[in-house]
């Protein structure tokens, strides 16, 4: 049984705003298929004595002190921009959607 | 919609409300989240972004130490677990108001867990559980352009300002809050003006939620007794104390008439009107797995030390409910006295002016009075009303001192409020200062008062233009000495007009 279905690759495919068509559907269902069925081979190997892990370092609290440094001048922010507009950046409209949180 | 709503006394006679809290609190760290950009309100726009909180190919973020101190404080305060260990997630979505197309959250681990806030309603104590106090990043601000209307359904782009973006944020969300009944909008109420002065109290942010940096979603649901609870409804963009009510009530009236005429209530986002006090349809809620959180990897888990946590804990200053108990004492109030400075958001405006040399009695009268009908006229916060505690104690003390009376004291506030000055400053600028020699001054107004007995009816009647006369012969018997202003005061007063 496949990992991921044509289904859920367009459900993806809507959540990222992607315009896939019926004939990439099926090409990126199989190989992100491939790509779930190997790490899956991975889950596979690790025995119950090794806990669950997400992050290669075993490192906590990285943390920095609340200092102000310099950042980017607002030419130099929109210097990348495809648009931008009154010292924004512009972008199509996205619809029937809020803001996170 | 053109049903017409059921009362409210007929809605809670036959469902039981649920109601519970999304509130997010922006902290007044000196930087960002994850990066150096300083966080001040109101720059240019785009003036405070740097490469991290533009989610720039290459840049990695960095936790900010005071924000996951305030944080920790925050639930320390509201009675919370802090955890031993947590990540942040990431929350994937679409929509432009993050430039990365994902804001960092946390999601199953939150840094502060099961706590309780204790809310005083109506005189009794209702105990509002917390499910959970976290950390995330607010997003950039969007504004829609173009098309006929200017608003976002017309709109044909968006413009983005990224200032905000990566501002620190709290999130605190109750438990689901059964059993308040026909007091619930107020429960909702009182437990966000207690949330806002213990966050307040703790010195973390400035809580001002008509500038958003504290913000409420309000999420109610209606069963009848014995049923299970119902599906709810969560109403974003709730803005002000008096909204928070407004929207939980008007969230029961709707779901109840949609109920009783046998329909179904929809799990949505809906939107609260400031103007009319409804709530209409928002989007369809996305789903937690639509936002595919993982563990952010770009971040490392934090571990906050035990011994750290005790130590923010024994630092936690003396918290609302506790200190306006003690002051009530202190100040010999009675419960409805004491409600009513509670109200009018006054605890500590009046304790800075105590605390300025003036009693508990004449910092309540001036602000209680004076100043909270001035803030309610101009529809601001008593803290905004234009008029330090400092400004109010050195008015109390030229009256104390005789140089002003109680109706000239109003004068210099007005004056105050208006931005002119001190209190000293007005009093000499607009000469309003009680002439020291009232006996002598009363005196010289019976006279002429006694002298033009024509006049003085004329007055008496409702003529205060003919004063005039008597103002100058006042004047002449006291050579001059005497402030018109004054004189003319007194003339009306002797005579009741």
């Amino acid at each position: 049984m496949a990992a991921i279905s044509r289904e859920e690759v367009a459900h993806l495919a809507r959540l990222s705003r992607l315009a896939v068509t019926e004939e990439e559907l099926d090409t990126f269902a199989g190989q992100l298929d491939v790509i779930l069925q190997s790490v899956a081979q991975v889950g596979e190997v690790a025995a119950a004595d090794i806990p669950p892990t997400s992050h290669s370092v075993p490192l906590t609290n990285v943390l920095r002190e609340d200092v102000v440094r310099p950042g980017l001048t607002p030419q130099e922010a929109l210097s990348g921009a495809p648009d931008a507009e009154e010292q924004r950046f512009r972008v199509p409209r996205i619809l029937d959607e809020d803001v996170a949180s | 919609m053109t049903t017409t709503l059921p009362a409210y006394d007929e809605v809670v006679a036959r469902f039981e409300p649920v109601i519970g809290l999304e509130t997010h609190v922006e902290l007044g760290t000196n930087t960002k989240m994850w990066c150096g950009c300083p966080t001040d309100f109101g720059g240019e726009p785009n003036t405070r972004v740097c490469p991290v909180c533009l989610g720039l190919p290459g840049s990695l973020p960095v936790a900010n130490k005071a924000a996951i101190e305030a944080t920790i404080r925050i639930g320390l305060a509201l009675n919370c677990s802090i955890a031993e260990w947590c990540r942040f997630a990431r929350k994937n979505y679409f929509y432009p108001d993050m430039p990365k197309n994902f804001q960092i959250s946390q999601y199953d681990e939150p840094l502060c867990f099961d706590g309780y806030l204790d809310v005083e309603v109506n005189g009794e104590l209702v105990r509002i559980g917390i499910e959970r106090v976290h950390l995330e990043e607010d997003t950039g601000k969007t504004l829609h352009v173009g098309g006929a209307t200017g608003r976002i359904h017309g709109a044909t782009e968006s413009l983005v300002d990224y200032n905000r973006a990566g501002i620190p944020l709290v999130e605190i969300v109750t438990k689901p809050i059964p059993g308040t009944g026909a007091l619930a909008p107020e429960v909702a109420r009182a437990y966000v003006a207690e949330l806002r002065d213990v966050i307040r109290s703790l010195g973390v942010s400035d809580v001002r939620m008509e500038e958003g940096s504290l913000r409420c979603d309000v999420n109610t649901s209606l069963n009848r007794p014995g049923e299970e609870w119902g599906t709810r409804t969560e109403t974003k963009n709730v803005n002000s104390l008096r909204s928070v009510e407004r929207a939980v009530r008007s969230e029961m009236l709707r779901q109840a008439s949609v109920l009783e005429a046998g329909g179904r209530i929809t799990q949505e986002t809906r939107h609260f009107h400031e103007d009319t006090g409804d709530t209409t349809s928002g989007r369809s809620k996305e789903t937690a797995t639509d936002y595919r959180y993982f563990p952010e990897p770009d971040l490392v888990p934090l571990a906050p030390d035990t011994a750290w946590v005790a130590e923010l804990k024994a630092a936690l200053p003396e918290l609302p409910r506790l200190r306006r108990k003690r002051i009530q004492q202190e100040w010999g109030l009675s419960d409805l006295d004491m409600q009513s400075v509670v109200n009018a958001g006054a605890v500590e405006l009046i304790e800075a002016t105590v605390a300025a040399g003036t009693t508990p009695a004449a910092a309540r009268k001036w602000w209680l009075g004076e100043l909270s009908r001035r803030a309610n006229e101009t529809g601001v916060e008593l803290a905004d009303v234009g008029a330090t505690p400092a400004q109010v104690a050195e008015l109390q003390g030229l009256v104390d001192a005789g140089k002003l009376n109680d109706k000239l004291a109003r004068t210099v506030l007005e004056g105050v409020v208006a931005g002119e000055g001190s209190p000293t400053e007005i009093m000499t600028n607009r000469n309003l200062e009680v002439v020291s020699d009232t006996g002598a001054l009363t005196a010289a107004v019976d006279e002429a008062i006694a002298a033009n007995p024509d006049v003085a009816d004329k007055i008496r009647s409702g003529k205060v233009a003919a004063a005039g006369a008597l103002v100058g012969a006042v004047m002449k018997t006291t050579r001059g000495q005497a402030d018109a202003k004054t004189v003319r005061e007194l003339i009306l007063a002797r005579l009741g007009a």
